[in-house]
């Protein structure tokens, strides 16, 4: 998008976008804010990024908050709104932003009490920072919940693992009496007694708060749970919705609408049924091409194939397999054709395809019933048959013999010698 | 012609209505069944020429029926219907006892034909089956195949057997076949009837390796 100069890295890129700022999702680390910022002024994003970190440690964490605010109320790059303005009518994730703000709120409180030094003054501005981050999680894209998700895995995987844990009262028991006894022992330590009648009062006032407002964090808790595992159900309903509609239902209206023509149905309803049986049993999604390293997956192929293109159904049976060499895929490539012609110029509503992996050789017989040709009369320049199934048989060692006549249908045997010395594999 | 008295057995009650009406006429419906269980008192009760068997039934399968119902009524005759393909299922319900093995994208006029051919006891093979039957009788047992056979005739196919299996694989029909082979049609079926019989019967333990093996083809 963005033309570079070649040059010391806080060298101005050539221009802004001139047009009104937007944050940038497609370079970020966090919210895509000071690319977008770069991007509208014309500065490199990196250069911004660190003038972001200096200002957020010259600010003492005041930065962070409005970096998080910045995200909130600047759209992003192509979206009409910002997320401020969706998160307005989200009664519940400010209900949540609200709550993890006082929880928050009172942590420092306690943590005032003993220690207000730089700590303290760098963690106020992340009330904010959370309550905005809770909107930003519940109101942006599902590309931004990833980019949080991305970096409060972590922590979320640490608090989870101790609250699943069976034995976190046994931990929270032992945890409030070394809290208790660290306290005491602060007191004890403390010249003036005094600190301890503010520490009663603190601690009153968390009591109460959490009587207050204790079941609501916990409901808030586990509304996020439900929340958050139903968004992966919808997620993975979204995704096999989305693959029934690419691949059946797709289909089923190509049905509806060629349901004059039987033979087209039959068809459709065939690649269809081959399509989501692959999809279904064997995992492999309908563009996953399988490796054509054997002759049964080359045969396989020839056979998709066919009948994606051509709409005649063609009935391959394979037996034995090995894996393919030049000459093999010289036999495969023939059969190919001869399937190709079988499709194009027969009439046959259905072609056969046999390949069978003997110890000696591989054989093909591609066959169908439909009308067949006088082969002493194959006009000079339908030379298909001739060049890319004879010549390449008889090339590399193998033999070629169509057998048709007209009414009678056509059937083209193919057989190659196997190279000497490989085992008689089979799958 | 006489027109076989046929049960059907299968879960699926849009496919039973399905065959029901297309087969028409040509055979006699006499009744349909959706489990494991009914289907063996049904067939107890009517005793029907040919049962319409699906492979996957709920409650075990095709082949649990074939079990129940072979010791009492030796026969019935069954032709197993699958959409799956599975060489497993396939060859497990065939050595069960079934006469043949036909796919449910089978048209009509070869359904009608395949049952017929069971009512009056002969094999039905589809394409498909007659690969797998060829792939598991493959070759001659060789190093890697250390056990012994212990009956020659019937852990082989004799040559005559594959050929025919080999042009049933590559959609030819029993008169087609015949003609092909210069022989007459009766002596295809025998042919085919022979080859079920060793499917049935062979002991050769790369039968089950190999339906094992291609559990996922």
């Amino acid at each position: 998008m963005q033309h570079w100069h070649r040059g010391p890295f806080w060298m101005r890129r050539r221009g802004g976008t001139g047009g009104p700022l937007r944050r940038n999702p497609d370079d970020r680390l966090l919210g895509g804010v000071a690319s977008g910022v770069a991007a509208w002024r014309g500065f490199n994003p990196t250069a911004v990024r660190i003038v972001f970190v200096l200002i957020a440690l010259a600010t003492t964490g005041f930065g962070v908050a409005g970096y998080t605010a910045a995200w909130l109320l600047i759209p992003a790059a192509g979206a009409d709104r910002s997320i401020a303005s969706k998160a307005r009518t989200d009664a519940r994730g400010i209900a949540l932003a609200f709550g993890l703000g006082t929880l928050l709120t009172l942590f420092l409180l306690v943590g005032g009490v003993f220690n207000d030094s730089w700590f303290a003054s760098w963690a106020w501005p992340q009330v904010g920072t959370v309550a905005g981050l809770v909107l930003i999680w519940r109101n942006g894209s599902a590309d931004e919940r990833s980019a949080i998700r991305h970096y409060a895995e972590p922590l979320g995987a640490a608090v989870g693992e101790t609250s699943r844990n069976r034995r976190s009262a046994i931990r929270l028991a032992i945890a409030t009496v070394l809290i208790l006894s660290g306290a005491v022992s602060l007191a004890k330590t403390h010249a003036s007694l005094a600190l301890l009648a503010p520490l009663g009062g603190v601690a009153a006032v968390v009591a109460g708060l959490v009587l207050f407002l204790g079941p609501w964090w916990l409901r808030i808790a586990r509304d996020l749970g439900i929340e958050r595992q139903a968004r992966v159900r919808a997620e993975e309903r979204a995704d096999i919705a989305a693959r029934i509609h690419d691949s059946v239902l797709q289909t089923l209206a190509l049905i509806q609408r060629r349901a004059d023509d039987p033979q087209k149905v039959v068809w459709l309803a065939r690649m269809q049924e081959r399509e989501l049986r692959s999809w279904l049993f064997e995992g492999r999604g309908p563009n996953e091409a399988d490796e054509d390293t054997t002759v049964a997956a080359g045969v396989r192929r020839i056979q998709q194939d066919v009948e994606a293109r051509y709409g005649v159904p063609v009935e391959a049976v394979t037996v034995g397999d090995c894996a393919l060499d030049e000459n093999l895929s010289a036999l495969l490539a023939a059969a190919r054709e001869a399937t190709v012609n079988a499709a194009k110029w027969s009439g046959a509503s259905v072609i056969s395809l046999f390949a069978e992996v003997e110890p000696e050789e591989v054989s093909v017989v591609v066959r169908d019933r439909g009308k067949g040709f006088d082969p002493e009369s194959v006009p000079e320049d339908r030379k298909g048959l001739a060049e890319s199934v004879h010549g390449r048989m008889t090339r590399r060692g193998g033999a070629a013999t169509v057998t048709s006549a007209p009414g009678e249908g056509t059937k083209v045997s193919l057989r190659m010698p196997r190279a000497a010395g490989q085992p008689a594999g089979r799958t | 012609m006489n027109v076989p008295r046929v049960v059907l057995v299968d879960d699926h009650g849009l496919f039973r209505s399905g065959v029901r009406a297309e087969l028409g006429r040509q055979v006699d419906v006499v009744g349909e069944a959706e489990d494991v269980q009914p289907a063996i008192d049904l067939i107890g009760s009517l005793l029907p020429d040919v049962v319409l068997l699906d492979v996957h039934l709920p409650g075990g399968g095709g082949q649990a029926v074939i079990q129940a119902v072979k010791a009492d009524h030796p026969q019935v005759r069954f032709l197993a219907l699958s959409a799956s393909d599975s060489p497993e299922d396939v060859i497990a319900v065939i050595r069960a006892g079934a006469r043949g093995y036909v796919t449910k994208t089978i048209s009509t006029a070869e359904l009608a034909d395949a049952i017929h051919r069971v009512a009056a006891g002969d094999a039905v093979f589809s394409h498909r089956l007659a690969g797998f039957v060829l792939d598991a009788f493959a070759a001659a047992p060789t190093a890697d195949d250390p056990k012994p056979t212990f009956d020659p005739e019937l852990d082989q196919l004799t040559s005559r057997e594959r050929e025919v299996l080999r042009l049933i694989a590559q959609g030819y029909t029993y008169k087609e076949i015949a003609r092909e082979l210069y022989i007459s049609v009766k002596t295809v079926e025998s042919h085919v009837s022979s080859v079920l019989r060793k499917l049935q019967l062979s002991t050769r333990h790369q039968l089950t390796r190999w339906a094992a093996e291609r559990r996922l083809t």
